[in-house]
């Protein structure tokens, strides 16, 4: 028989107990859709935290105070006050740096009326919202002098916004942070949730100063000290250089003696969402696992359905046999057939995969990544599973007895 | 056609033997069967159930391999041949006519026809047209694209003749080939299978009906494994020649 002769008549059998046959092939699309859509959403998550390091720009450093040592103790990362405001301003004249963001954080209440909310405020510069990516939705940035005269003027996120002024313009209005009165000059758009899951509106900014003289002020170490500065430099690829230069130059502020380890930490932001696509990596390399025990167990279903299949016709293996069909033939016939199921398993599972990686890209707002490979390796895959499961049955319907398959009732 | 006994006879056996083992006993189905069938015979093997006609049947379809003893089929020792050779000499040489039509119920008849040219290498267009021209010689010329369920018994079985004969075969081995039809088709069938024995094929035919037999020129009879009688020149087939000059090595009853 030629393999044309096979295949329509792997196709004729398959047709003739059609439910079983989709149903058969159901366990293999469903296994080659999962896996299709989940290398495609792998791909997707990988291609929007290059995407988010792209818009964050790979061009910005973090310097996070040092460790506290504590007899032999390493304390946690900023355990102490060893960056200041000075430090920041020292920053700015490093070459290739184009924004210095220093700040402080804590959490504070506002008040207005009886309205009264929990947030945190962050103590800032006006280069902040440049250098963090943040928009004015109303109101206006600080300026340079308010942050130097320690004003007592905010700017509140969206969040806060919406909590304490439900449908009214907050801008020139009094709220009291922690009894202090300030006026509201701005708010920010919103940003939504964090890559971490927080969200980042639920926030206020004030001047630095104001935030560690009037505000934060009893509970920072010390009273000029700040929590992080952010560095932006200039270009990508100034960003090594900038960051030796940075902590040559607070080494040299610090005094610390050659030898002694730093007492701060700079690090490369972009570092920490490659991190995280590594991260991202491996849990689609894990699901993709998982998925394909799917395949493995449609490959059962097309060897049961086989088997029930050459019991079924037993006397048409007979038949064939009679009018000249070798065990060969018969073999192929039933391989063929098992491949066929499969493969159209495989195919309607690549459309399926397809269309709901198409839907996961859509409401994720992702890029969609359908790679080639996946779909080549999806249809190998599923050809590999109709020959292996699909030989034990072929090879049970080559050994049959043509007497016996032909007396069989 | 050979119809001369010094030629190479169609099927030679000599001392054929068939034994299976049923847990410790042995059960002799054919206990030494020597017979000599020649070019354009028409045979018909008698016997009650279990007289081994089946097993003798099986063994000339080389659907089986005898325990002991010699199958010569055209001059060829098959009793020899493994697996793959047997199935490729079931292709080109043997017609198979069941007693239960046997056709894959799911194909047209004319599929059914050409299966066999399917398992033989020729190509697509070829086996259309033999199978069409078998199918016409049974008479069923009008229902090629029927399937057998939409076919009469009779009609199924002469899509079986025509599937027994679309590869030219030099043997048709029929079993009971009227026993599931009434007595009329079962006459038209006998003459389908008469008609096929004048153009020179020749037919082993396994029967009860001492009627059907009579279309054969030469009756074997079985019983108890081995060949009882080997009669010729009764029936219809009277005056067809027969093998005279070999003497037939009958096997002689155990009673």
């Amino acid at each position: 028989m030629t393999p044309a002769d096979l295949f329509f008549s792997a196709l004729q059998s398959l047709r003739s107990n059609t439910m079983r046959s989709v149903l058969t092939a159901l366990g293999i699309i469903i296994g080659v859709g999962a896996v299709i859509t989940i290398v495609a959403i792998g791909a997707g998550a990988q291609a929007n935290i290059e995407k988010v390091i792209e818009q964050i720009g790979s061009n910005m450093l973090t310097i996070s105070p040092g460790q506290a040592r504590d007899g032999g103790a390493q304390q946690g990362a900023a355990s102490r006050p060893t960056l200041t405001a000075e430090d920041a301003d020292a920053m700015k004249i490093v070459p290739g740096v184009s924004a210095v963001a220093p700040e402080v954080r804590g959490p504070v209440q506002v008040i207005l009326g009886n309205q009264n909310w929990r947030t945190n405020v962050v103590g800032i510069t006006e280069d902040f919202f440049i250098v963090r990516g943040w928009k004015m939705s109303s109101g206006r940035n600080f300026e340079d002098w308010e942050i130097d005269a320690g004003e007592k003027i905010v700017i509140l996120g969206s969040t806060v916004a919406e909590k304490v002024f439900p449908g009214s313009d907050p801008v020139n209005q009094i709220i009291r942070i922690d009894r202090v009165p300030f006026t509201v000059i701005g708010v920010t758009a919103a940003k939504g949730q964090s890559s971490f899951g927080q969200n980042q509106d639920d926030i206020i900014f004030v001047p630095l100063k104001t935030a560690q003289q009037r505000i934060l002020g009893g509970r920072l170490i010390k009273p000029d000290s700040v929590q992080q500065i952010a560095v932006l430099a200039r270009t990508a690829k100034e960003v090594d250089v900038v960051e030796r230069d940075l902590a040559e130059m607070l080494r040299d502020r610090h005094a610390i003696v050659p030898g002694r380890a730093d007492d701060f930490q700079i690090r490369n932001t972009s570092e920490i969402f490659q991190a995280r696509a590594g991260a991202t990596e491996v849990m689609t390399l894990l699901l993709t696992a998982i998925a394909s025990v799917s395949l493995l167990v449609g490959g059962i279903g097309i060897m049961n359905i086989m088997l029930v299949s050459v019991t079924e016709r037993t006397r048409e293996i007979g038949v064939r046999m009679a009018i000249g069909a070798s065990r060969t033939d018969v073999m192929m016939q039933f391989l063929i057939e098992a491949l066929a199921l499969s493969m159209i398993g495989g195919v309607v599972g690549i459309i399926l995969g397809l269309i709901c990686s198409q839907l996961t890209a859509h409401f994720a707002g992702w890029p969609l990544r359908v790679e080639l490979t996946s779909i080549l390796l999806a249809v190998g895959f599923s050809a590999a599973v109709g020959i292996f499961f699909g030989y034990y049955p072929a090879r049970k319907a080559a050994r049959l007895d043509p007497i016996e398959a032909l007396r069989y009732a | 056609m050979n119809r001369a006994g010094n030629g190479t006879a169609v099927v030679q056996t000599i001392d054929l033997r068939k034994e299976y083992r049923m847990g410790t006993n042995v059960v002799n189905a054919l206990a030494g069967v020597s017979v000599r069938i020649e070019p354009g015979e028409f045979v018909a093997v008698m016997g009650p159930s279990g007289s081994g006609k089946t097993t003798f049947m099986n063994l000339l379809g080389c659907l089986d391999r005898p325990s002991a003893g010699k199958y010569l089929f055209e001059g060829d020792e098959v009793s020899a041949f493994d697996h793959t050779e047997l199935a490729r000499l079931r292709n080109q040489k043997i017609g198979f006519v069941f007693q239960n039509f046997n056709l894959l119920p799911r194909i047209t008849a004319l599929d059914n026809v050409a299966l066999p040219l399917a398992y033989g290498k020729f190509a697509r267009g070829e086996r259309r047209q033999r199978a069409e021209v078998a199918l016409r010689e049974v008479g069923l010329g009008d229902r090629m694209d029927h399937r057998p369920v939409q076919l009469s018994g009779g009609q199924q079985q002469r899509v079986a003749i025509a599937r027994a004969i679309v590869g030219s075969p030099s043997l048709i081995l029929a079993d009971e080939p009227t026993g599931a039809l009434d007595s009329k088709t079962g006459v038209e069938i006998m003459g389908i299978l008469q008609t096929l024995n004048d153009r020179g094929i020749t037919i082993v035919l396994v029967t009860h009906e001492p009627d059907i037999a009579e279309h054969a020129g030469r009756v074997l009879t079985f019983r108890d494994g081995r060949m009882i009688r080997d009669e010729k020149g009764m029936g219809r087939r009277a005056g067809a020649p027969t093998p005279a000059t070999q003497p037939h090595l009958v096997a002689v009853a155990g009673h």
